[in-house]
């Protein structure tokens, strides 16, 4: 019996995400990231290297895409804690991903601000030209699509975000048509970034 | 008022370690080293700062409360997380006033006692990351920071720590569970963080506004930040505008304004000369308030007179396009996928009312429903650990409460009465 009697606990939506699902090929970090982590690992007291965690798995998805069981081991071992510690936090955080993703992972924020300005219409012109839906990759694996939850772009919406980094802001839907031809020809030359960062020059 | 905080985010060049040095930056770090630790603090508590981030608590007093005989080391946590839907204040500061935001965390671990501080910055603003680490590098070069800072004999770090794309890790005690690794949920208090923190150690955390705050009152004086505005409401404050309006952007002014000067003026009015149908005032967590509020005092105190909140003063503007179940619709699928999942009431709960709300949207819904919603957000309502349940359901109460007839329309025609053409029907 659940808290409320009208509703019942479902099993769809909060059931334990924790089976990574891809065991993946066997990971190591490369000698230059096993160095960058631990330039990192260095900012924390020594018997507190877990905090290095987050940082360790953005290195992964780096240099392979996306997190495997092979690299939560591997991540473990050189933090020091036990690998159900790091699954923890890969199941929790939004933006690591845990399927393999296409070359450019294109996000279109979804929450109020960004909604009031057309980020529906963006997102389905995004999805007919693509031919996919939000959360799939497209066949040839160069793009996937995702929703995402605000970007705190607010002022610049709707906002689009490309490969966890990228900034694409005030996108009409013929904007965000234009950036996925503009990828398919110019690759990461069509990305531009933030605002901000265009007018520091 | 002319803007302090943000006077200068527009020059070319103008976050850089040269430009803030000329501006006459870190002059309020030069004077802290020459206080004694609890002379800075009193000179904070003087001025009335209340937390930028969105409760609104004295900074003064919250730094008052790490023991000083604490043998533990002490840390500084600046939160940088900025994801409460409608925020983008701190994302401008950072960017482009980086070593303002240096200089209040050095005053404030000089206050407290702490040698480091950790700024956790929400895991999307990478560009704003590279920023921070170069000029941190930049200052740390100079001399205003690591050890004997200016010859002063003070050792402070700086260090920049990524999230990964969670809400819940912007509440204070889920960010400090992020920092040590681990997933962002709330814990139980007390002990509250200035005691028992980050590491076991007392932490202030801190909203990166207020700490931008601290070293205008080190040169500026006391004085002058209370005299800036309404009592109680001292100081700068820096606005989110965004939705419906001419102008979206920030807006630094002081708490003497008026919702009605915001909108109308610094953002130049509704989009299109449309009316005004609603108004979130201070980011999604706090309830809605109607155009007859237009007037109130966009400061802490003002707004709960409205009832609502300041919270991180980002405000949210609705024409009268809006559907509004719509709009609680949205914001509820932000909440379901934003709750941890440590309380039952607000795991279970929020994802029962998006079920509600999408059916009542969509036309499938009943009157029963309506009252279900009520039901089921009030025993979410001050039933969790943190915050995190009231804001989930501030705007379902807060939109049966001001548009039950349009519930209500909902249900009779079986469809969404107020359509839109930017939204995809």
């Amino acid at each position: 019996m659940s808290f409320h009697p009208e509703m019942r606990y479902e099993s769809g939506l909060h059931v334990s995400q924790r089976e990574v699902r891809h065991e993946g090929e066997p990971f190591a970090f490369t000698p230059a990231n096993r160095e960058r982590l631990e330039q990192v690992a260095a900012h924390y007291p020594p018997e507190h290297r877990r905090s290095a965690v987050i940082p360790a798995l953005y290195i992964v998805q780096e240099q392979q895409g996306y997190i495997t069981a092979s690299a939560i081991r591997h991540v473990a071992e050189i933090i020091g804690c036990t690998p159900a510690e790091v699954d923890d936090v890969v199941t929790y955080y939004a933006m690591f991903f845990r399927e393999p993703v296409g070359k450019y992972v294109v996000q279109v924020c979804r929450t109020l601000s960004c909604a009031l300005r057309g980020a529906e219409r963006v997102t389905a012109e995004i999805e007919k030209q693509l031919g996919i839906k939000a959360g799939q990759t497209d066949p040839t694996g160069t793009f996937t699509l995702m929703e995402m939850e605000c970007l705190g772009a607010c002022d610049r919406a709707p906002v689009v975000m490309v490969n966890n980094d990228h900034w694409h802001e005030c996108q009409s839907p013929e904007d965000a048509g234009r950036l996925l031809d503009a990828l398919k020809a110019q690759g990461e030359a069509a990305l531009s970034g933030c605002h901000l960062t265009v007018e520091k020059a | 008022m002319d803007p302090v905080l943000t006077s200068h985010v527009r020059e070319p060049n103008g976050h850089t370690l040269g430009a803030y040095v000329a501006r006459g930056g870190y002059d309020g770090l030069r004077k802290t080293l020459g206080l004694p630790p609890g002379q800075v603090i009193d000179m904070v508590k003087a001025s009335g700062l209340r937390g930028r981030g969105g409760a609104g608590f004295p900074t003064g007093m919250k730094w008052g409360f790490v023991p000083k005989d604490s043998p533990k080391p002490k840390y500084l946590c600046c939160n940088a997380d900025e994801s409460e839907p409608g925020t983008f204040k701190d994302h401008v500061l950072m960017e482009r006033n980086p070593h303002l935001l240096f200089e209040g965390c050095l005053i404030g671990c000089y206050a407290i006692g702490a040698k480091v501080a950790y700024i956790y910055i929400r895991g999307e603003f990478r560009h704003v990351m590279r920023v921070l680490e170069a000029e941190i590098e930049a200052a740390r070069a100079a001399g205003y920071l690591g050890t004997n800072i200016l010859g002063s004999g003070f050792d402070c770090e700086i260090y920049v720590h990524p999230g990964a794309g969670a809400y819940e890790a912007g509440e204070e005690s889920a960010l400090l569970e992020s920092l040590e690794g681990k997933r962002a949920q709330p814990r139980l208090r007390p002990p509250f963080p200035a005691v028992v923190g980050l590491y076991g150690c007392p932490t202030i955390i801190n909203n990166v506004e207020t700490l931008c705050s601290v070293p205008l009152i080190l040169t500026k004086g006391p004085e002058w930040f209370v005299s800036l505005g309404p009592e109680k409401n001292g100081g700068p404050k820096l606005y989110c505008i965004s939705g419906h309006v001419e102008k979206p952007g920030v807006y630094e002014a002081s708490m003497h304004v008026t919702m009605r000067e915001l909108i109308y003026g610094f953002a130049g009015g509704i989009r299109g000369g449309r009316a005004l149908k609603a108004i979130i005032p201070g980011g999604s967590s706090t309830p809605v308030i109607l155009p007859d509020q237009i007037d109130a005092q966009a400061s802490f105190d003002g707004l709960v007179k409205a009832g609502s909140m300041l919270g991180s003063a980002a405000i949210i503007v609705m024409d009268d396009t809006t559907c509004m179940v719509w709009a609680a619709e949205n914001l509820l699928h932000f909440y379901r996928h934003e709750s941890c999942g440590k309380c039952t009431p607000c795991r279970e709960g929020t994802d029962w009312m998006l079920k509600i709300l999408r059916r009542i949207e969509r036309g499938e819904g009943s009157m029963r429903d309506i009252d279900l919603l009520n039901d089921v957000a009030n025993n979410i309502n001050g039933k969790t650990l943190c915050p995190f349940g009231d804001a989930a359901v501030a705007q379902v109460l807060s939109t049966i409460q001001h548009f039950r007839a349009e519930y209500e329309a909902h249900v009779r025609e079986g469809r969404c009465t107020c359509p839109a053409d930017w939204r995809v029907m």
